[in-house]
């Protein structure tokens, strides 16, 4: 991990892209402009950190803006972690996609997209992936309630596509 | 299959007759794809030309439940994630809580979760073999491979009561101590595995069958894996020995002595030699851990975090207090966030989890790789024969528990 002093220096270095640093825990977490992740993530990985290990959605239900997406980052050589976090409001829940840097990153923003609604511009295939084509809502939001959902039986499917119209 | 290598296949192209490319749907119910999973295989003659993975037939919102429960109550549904290496889904998830409580694990709690750990790990590994080897026409070794799973799963009844999915490890330590018997028990499997798999490796390495559809397909270099996120296993076959138990040590893993199995060119047959000498490295840390097993407390003695011993319940007024706490509201977890990575028998398996101060968790996340690993499918198989798809479906060993979460 890079440590408190080290953090403040790659906060630096990203200039007015970094708003915020925060260590945890002795985890160093950088919050980012979201109009800039895609240059901020290649000047991390021209810092070494090569790896994109995670890319996964949070809800910060009721603050605003609610919305974050977080990159977990990871140097190998130096087996050094850097977690950089965006939060983006429901309203305008539009990032722009890192799959075109980061191979790995396709089926993760996919999940994001599926179980948040952040929508990832330039991503090459942007449906859902967990969740079935024609479901409605990002079941993962933390005012999406939990149960109610109808379990779906082949013998009765004609009525519950009826119910649903 | 492997006779015709990946270069020359493309020249064999050239002489087929037919351009046409052809879409087959395969799965999502096939022995061969290990689970509930659906790929999508653009063919030209048999020649895969592209693959799209269909997936999310099992998605059970764990995710989504366990932000419902009490901390300690979300291990038993986060270990049903990655069904077959339920020990690593709680080692991840309280790791990740240990982290945001500043708990300390006492050091026969890490010890007695690094056995159980190792255990999980040769019995995942074994389910792979199994099915793998009967993926490619090895019938009867699966029986074997079931054989030993008994042995493991015999020893995780023994300490736990269970035999899979065991809520063994908790918050701070593990539940219970191993009960007497258990290390008799350990070190007569312990002197058992090692053997069988030289048999698994006698019988599956003169077996020309198998040997023709591992060595030479589908390769896939250590650069691509990287950029597509691939750890493990399938990382390490390729050469590159990063192992998250080495580079960044958790639970007294660097108390350990154990090699990284490597394989050189990262083709099915690297894969595949590389988790079989896990198996033995497992074994190997399994003796240590035992034969090092320190005396003392298995559980972390703060008493706002895990449960009071039963005795101390008949006598003190204060641990029937923190008993009847713990269990009906459960303890509050200091607002934050943090990501916890360890080594999976898949790869990295990293539980991110934030906390909003109160007794549930606000998101838990699993970044599994089998979720994450399986976007390289397509890149190791496109070019190849069908049937090599298959062996590599197998080697890259998705778990769709783990995939669909």
């Amino acid at each position: 991990m890079p440590d408190a002093t080290g953090l403040e220096l790659l906060a630096q270095d990203l200039g007015d892209a970094a708003l915020e640093t925060v260590y945890f825990r002795e985890r160093a977490t950088l919050m980012v402009d979201p109009g800039q992740i895609r240059t901020v993530l290649m000047t991390l990985r021209a810092k070494g950190y090569g790896f994109l290990a995670s890319v996964h959605g949070v809800d910060h239900y009721p603050e605003e803006p609610r919305l974050g997406v977080v990159y977990e980052l990871l140097d190998m050589s130096r087996v050094d972690r850097i977690t950089v976090k965006l939060r983006v409001p429901t309203d305008a829940a539009t990032v722009a996609s890192v799959t075109a840097d980061w191979p790995t990153a396709d089926h993760q923003e996919r999940e994001v997209y599926d179980m948040f609604g952040v929508v990832f511009e330039g991503h090459p295939d942007l449906r859902r992936i967990l969740m079935p084509e024609d479901y409605e809502g990002h079941p993962q939001r933390r005012d999406f309630p939990i149960g109610g959902e109808p379990v779906i039986f082949t013998r009765d499917e004609s009525k519950w596509l009826e119910a649903r119209e | 299959m492997s006779a015709v290598q990946s270069p020359a296949l493309d020249g064999a192209q050239d002489t087929e007759t037919t351009e046409e490319l052809l879409t087959l749907n395969f799965g999502p119910h096939h022995p061969a794809t290990h689970g509930v999973l659906r790929l999508l295989v653009t063919l030209q003659g048999e020649v895969v030309r592209d693959i799209k993975p269909i997936v999310g037939y099992v998605h059970t919102g764990i995710e989504k439940t366990a932000e419902d429960k009490a901390y300690w109550k979300v291990i038993p549904v986060i270990e049903r994630m990655d069904y077959l290496s339920y020990y690593f889904n709680a080692m991840a998830y309280c790791g990740a809580v240990e982290r945001l409580l500043e708990v300390e694990v006492p050091p026969r709690g890490q010890y007695l979760r690094v056995i159980h750990l190792e255990l999980n790990r040769i019995a995942s590994h074994l389910i792979w073999l199994g099915t793998s080897a009967l993926d490619l026409g090895a019938v009867s070794i699966f029986l074997y491979c079931l054989r030993e799973r008994e042995l493991i799963l015999d020893l995780f009844e023994m300490s736990s009561g269970a035999r899979m999915h065991t809520r063994y490890f908790q918050v701070g330590g593990v539940i219970e101590d191993i009960p007497a018997g258990f290390e008799r028990k350990l070190r007569e499997f312990l002197e058992i595995m090692p053997k069988r798999a030289d048999e698994y490796g006698a019988i599956l390495n003169s077996n020309e069958i198998v040997l023709q559809r591992l060595r030479g397909t589908c390769p896939l270099d250590s650069e691509t894996l990287l950029s597509l996120g691939v750890t493990g296993p399938l990382l390490r076959a390729a050469g590159n020995p990063w192992d998250l138990r080495k580079a960044d040590p958790y639970s007294s893993y660097d108390h350990f002595q154990f090699k990284i199995p490597v394989g050189t060119v990262g083709d099915n047959y690297d894969r595949f030699a590389v988790r079989l000498a896990e198996i033995y490295e497992s074994v190997k840390i399994i003796e240590q851990a035992i034969d090092g097993l320190p005396e003392g407390p298995y559980i972390t003695e703060d008493r706002k975090v895990a449960l009071p011993p039963r005795h101390e319940l008949a006598t003190s007024m204060e641990a029937l207090i923190h008993h009847f706490k713990l269990v009906t509201e459960g303890f509050r977890v200091p607002p934050g966030e943090v990501y916890n990575p360890i080594e999976s028998p898949r790869g990295e398996l990293g539980c991110y989890v934030r906390s909003d101060g109160s007794s549930k968790p606000a998101r838990v996340h699993m970044r599994d790789p089998s979720f994450v690993n399986l976007q390289a499918l397509a890149h190791m198989s496109r070019g190849s024969y069908i049937a090599d798809m298959i062996a590599t479906t197998a080697m890259l060993d998705p778990i769709l528990g783990g995939i669909d979460r």
